[in-house]
């Protein structure tokens, strides 16, 4: 919808965006290209400013093998953790949406991982499944030793994705609801009328429906995965046991941070914006083929 | 045996009472048309039959059999939803066979059945198309042939024309006719539209604030409305209605302080508070000296080409005619009117329901609702 | 409806009971944890019933954790945020979607391309501008000659400098330079109606007596849902905070000091301290979504559509 409205002044507008352009520009545009900058330069050892070195250190990481590593990884979890909290969270969604007596109750209690900080929840998570601790621990009682995240990196690994998937579900089971409460009602009349009974209807009516947004949801979960974990690792795992739950933004803050490689650590940064930009336009693509309701 | 069988059945949503005991009956066949205002409780009432909605009290039948607690597949009726309710996801041709892939029919016999059913609405050259890409008529016919594939006991339409445009409503209307005739399927129709209602009804069900007003067939509810309301809501323009009494001095005393001369027809309701009306194409134009002349004053007129509607003032009250004539009308001219005693029609004030005046009144009421 | 298909219902309730069960667990074991003494909570298997130690051990983690300052810190650093944001996006968004201006549409993309890149993305160089937010501009003068000139002519040499390491400033600016805000304002104003501005400026009123008179108080919903999410998300922000404040004595904030509260490698593993502790850092922004929700979850839909 094009707006006909308009106010026209010359200065207003500039100065109502002008805040907010600063700080787009100082701490957004300026930051992003100096990451473009530190990528294709190297700082020189003693000071004397940084030398245009082209691809090297894009192929410096690219060449490692450890890094390739890291990706999997990261992809690995990106994509366990996104396809778990969006089950979880679509199932929750689709029976809440039926409406029974009481569902208002569960529907406000699945919000609430929306609130909670993912450190939060990697602390509660790391007791939960401290093997030393009496929780999922307990079965170490039994089978002594099956269960070893400070060791087992598998395990580790599988930790943080569970607690990643927990911390998504509050996010993805508002957007599914708002999707299937958006679905007009008298289509689900209708096919009730047409004798489809609400299991079928969920299947044949409900799901395909709201696709765009299950689509939509896959995208923004897969960014937060890559993005978010920080956090998580952080408190959980601290990358290891020896690396196996280093994802790519904990390699980029381990290298710039505290190995004070800014070139490799920029150079990362690079491709996980890459990875991002291009799975915004996949989103954007599709948005535009979206169904609508008539 | 009835088709449908309404037994005093009530709707209530929290605390208010939305419909308020209906007693109905629908024969085999038969198109009926549940007419109203808005908020009326008329969509309730089918989506009640439906299995849309709870029925609060009282009973529905379908085929003879209680329909209370099943389910809406289980009641063989099928619907046409206002907003057509179409699956935005499927194609014309998924749309109209959904039902019958439920119900587990073979996908041959369906495609057959899809492809029939297309043919008679004219949508044979669209099955591949979604809904978004059709226009408004086309929908339309889509839901009808969703509903027609069934081969229902039943069809339902809620209100299905009122997001089309006034010429598209006219044709669909036709068809909807033309369909029943082929079809003969007891249909239940609900609108809001009188002209729509006019049209298509074997039989009418008036309905207002959750209750009904009357029922019967559409030339009944004309002539001899039942209630105060039926009177004023049916027919365009309105019915002439005013309040008052009859007084002693055959004059008819109305709430302004005004009086018509109106010789007494009923001497029992001398000085009951009553309205009258009378329809105003039964309010003749006559010379002053006529017999029974009601003198008033022109305020002004409405041309309709055919004829004109003069809105005139008879001491305080407002009396419109449908006139043929073509002489000039200025307002503030004298008119006089006549208007005979049997196209009277009279509604007591406190129960607002008509008060038969005997039967030379009735017999011209037959007459006219037989014509 | 009418609808019989009692298994499907208990299906239902079931799959929901199981949801609840999921969802709940982290939270009651956080509090069953952080209610028990050392002793209970060391105890294999856990007993699920919270026990009578809840308050010293909140004591005991405030006091290890030093919460007192920490939690002002988070405070300040959360309404900070929000209100920066509420304040910002409404004017950004006013400007872009009720003002014809050459430059409007690039503008537009200039602030909604940062959806795109979280901060987490970008820490490297963002940490390094926070060294001297305003090295962009000495950049800008140094290019065009600017300061040489200045220099030639007064003798003074231009040095501009914003160290933002260990400020409010520098855990809040960085937060709100975000689109989040304007985007959520921008879809609401464009539903209003044309005719609204028209009247308004029928009335005789200005741009922004229509801003302050008509669009804010229209807005109280958006704002509310704004509000709510972006207290959330900036209470809950752990990687910036940590790189930028290496006063964590005086600049830390709450989130920051969960992993301070985990017991050491070979320490006495209190692990009811720790989860006391983590209970009242999550309480907050828990407490806001809680009371919240209606408005909120509104605001997050429209955000992301």
């Amino acid at each position: 919808m094009e707006r006909r409205a308009f106010y026209r002044n010359g200065t207003l507008p500039w100065l109502l965006l002008a805040p907010q352009l600063l700080l787009v520009l100082v701490f957004f545009y300026w930051p992003t290209s100096q990451a473009l900058y530190w990528a294709f330069t190297l700082e020189q050892a003693w000071g004397g400013g940084n030398t245009w070195v082209g691809f090297a250190n894009f192929l410096a990481i690219f060449r490692d093998g450890q890094y390739w590593a890291t990706v999997g990884r990261s992809a690995f979890y990106a994509i366990c953790a996104t396809g778990l909290s969006m089950a979880i969270a679509l199932t929750l969604a689709m029976f809440v949406d039926r409406a029974l007596k009481g569902t208002r109750i569960f529907q406000s209690v699945f919000v609430w991982p929306y609130a909670i900080a993912a450190p939060a929840a990697g602390v509660a998570f790391r007791f939960i499944f401290s093997p030393e601790a009496g929780l999922i621990g307990s079965i170490n009682d039994i089978w002594p030793g099956i269960w070893s995240p400070a060791t087992n990196g598998w395990h580790a690994l599988g930790m943080v994705i569970v607690c990643h998937a927990w911390l998504g579900i509050g996010y993805n089971f508002i957007f599914f609801l708002a999707a299937l409460q958006m679905i007009p009602k008298s289509i689900t009349e209708a096919g009730a009328m047409d004798g489809a009974r609400p299991f079928q209807r969920m299947l044949d009516l409900q799901l395909p429906l709201i696709a765009p947004t299950v689509f939509f949801l896959m995208i923004m979960n897969l960014i937060s995965s890559f993005t978010d974990s920080f956090g998580l690792i952080d408190t959980m795992t601290e990358g290891g046991p020896i690396g196996a739950t280093e994802v790519m933004v904990y390699n980029i803050y381990i290298d710039g941070f505290k190995g004070l490689d800014y070139s490799g650590a920029a150079a990362q940064s690079i491709v996980l914006m890459v990875l991002v930009i291009a799975l915004t336009f996949v989103q954007f693509r599709w948005v535009e083929k979206r169904v609508h309701y008539s | 045996m009835s088709a449908i069988t309404l037994k005093s059945v009530k709707k209530r949503y929290q605390k208010s009472l939305v419909v308020h005991g209906v007693d109905a009956e629908i024969e085999q066949g038969e198109f009926v048309v549940i007419l109203g205002p808005s908020g009326c409780g008329k969509s309730t009432l089918l989506r009640m039959i439906a299995g849309l909605e709870d029925i609060t009290e009282g009973e529905i039948l379908i085929g003879g059999t209680v329909v209370n607690k099943l389910e809406p597949r289980e009641r063989g009726c099928a619907m046409v939803f206002q907003n057509y309710a179409l699956y935005p996801h499927m194609s014309v041709a998924q749309n109209i066979g959904y039902a019958l892939k439920v119900a587990g029919m073979p996908r041959a016999e369906r495609d057959g059945k899809v492809a029939k059913v297309a043919k008679s609405v004219s949508l044979e050259a669209y099955l591949d198309r979604k809904p978004g890409e059709l226009s408004g008529g086309q929908r339309q016919r889509v839901a009808m042939a969703r509903a027609m594939v069934r081969e229902p006991k039943v069809f339902l339409f809620d209100e299905p024309f009122s997001n089309l445009d006034a010429k598209l409503r006219v044709a669909m209307r036709a068809e909807v006719r033309n369909l029943h005739r082929s079809l003969g399927v007891t249909s239940v129709f609900v609108t809001h539209d009188q002209t729509e209602a006019m049209t298509l009804a074997d039989r009418l069900i008036i309905m207002n604030s959750g209750i009904v007003e009357q029922i019967g067939k559409p030339s009944e509810v004309y002539h001899r409305p039942a209630s105060l309301f039926v009177a004023d809501f049916i027919g365009s323009p309105a019915m002439n209605l005013v309040r008052g009494h009859f007084a002693q001095d055959g004059y008819f005393r109305h709430g302004k302080g005004g009086m018509i001369h109106l010789p007494t027809i009923a001497p029992a309701l001398i000085s009951q508070e009553v309205s009258i009306g009378v329809r105003p194409e039964l309010v003749r134009r006559v010379s002053a000296t006529a017999k029974g002349a009601i003198a008033a004053v022109v305020d002004y007129t409405e041309e309709l080409g055919a004829a004109r509607l003069i809105y005139a003032d008879a001491d305080g009250s407002r009396i419109i005619s449908v006139d043929t004539a073509t002489d000039a009308l200025g307002t503030g001219m004298p008119i006089h009117f006549a208007i005979d005693p049997a196209d009277l029609h009279v509604f007591s004030h406190d129960t607002g329901r008509r008060i038969e005046l005997g039967e030379a009144q009735r017999a011209a009421t037959q007459t006219r609702i037989n014509a | 409806m009418i609808e019989r298909s009692p298994i499907f219902d208990f299906i239902t309730y079931a799959a929901m009971v199981l949801g609840m069960f999921l969802v709940l667990v982290p939270f009651w074991i956080t509090l069953v944890a952080g209610s028990q003494s050392l002793q209970e909570v060391s105890q294999v298997p856990l007993n699920l019933w919270p026990s009578t130690h809840l308050l010293e051990n909140i004591q005991a983690a405030w006091t290890r954790a030093d919460l007192g300052p920490k939690m002002v810190n988070s405070f300040i650093v959360a309404v900070g945020v929000t209100l920066g944001k509420i304040v910002l996006a409404a004017l950004s968004a006013f400007a872009i979607v009720f003002f014809n201006f050459r430059a409007r549409m690039l503008c537009f993309w200039v602030i909604f391309i940062t959806l795109m890149l979280p901060l987490e993305v970008r820490i490297v160089p963002t940490y390094s501008i926070a060294a001297n937010a305003l090295l962009p501009f000495q950049v800008i003068l140094d290019t065009f000659g600017i300061t040489g000139l200045v220099e030639t002519l007064s003798g003074i040499r231009i040095g501009l400098e914003w160290n933002l390491l260990n400020s409010y400033t520098g855990l809040i600016l960085p937060l709100v330079a975000t689109a989040t805000g304007t985007f959520l304002y921008r879809q609401f104003f464009m539903t209003i109606p044309d005719e609204l501005v028209e009247a308004s400026k029928m009335d005789g009123s200005g741009p922004m007596r229509f801003f302050f008179e008509v669009l804010l108080p229209l807005s109280r919903t958006n704002m509310l849902a704004l509000a709510t999410i972006m207290f959330v998300s900036s209470w809950n922000q752990y990687l910036w905070p940590l790189l930028i404040t290496t006063d964590r004595a005086n600049f830390g904030t709450v989130v920051m000091q969960l992993k301070a509260l985990i017991p050491a490698q070979n320490g006495t593993p209190d692990w009811n301290v720790t989860m006391a502790g983590a209970l009242i850092i999550m309480l907050p922004p828990l407490l806001v979504v809680a009371l919240m929700q209606r408005w909120f979850v509104r605001g997050l839909i429209s955000r992301d559509k």
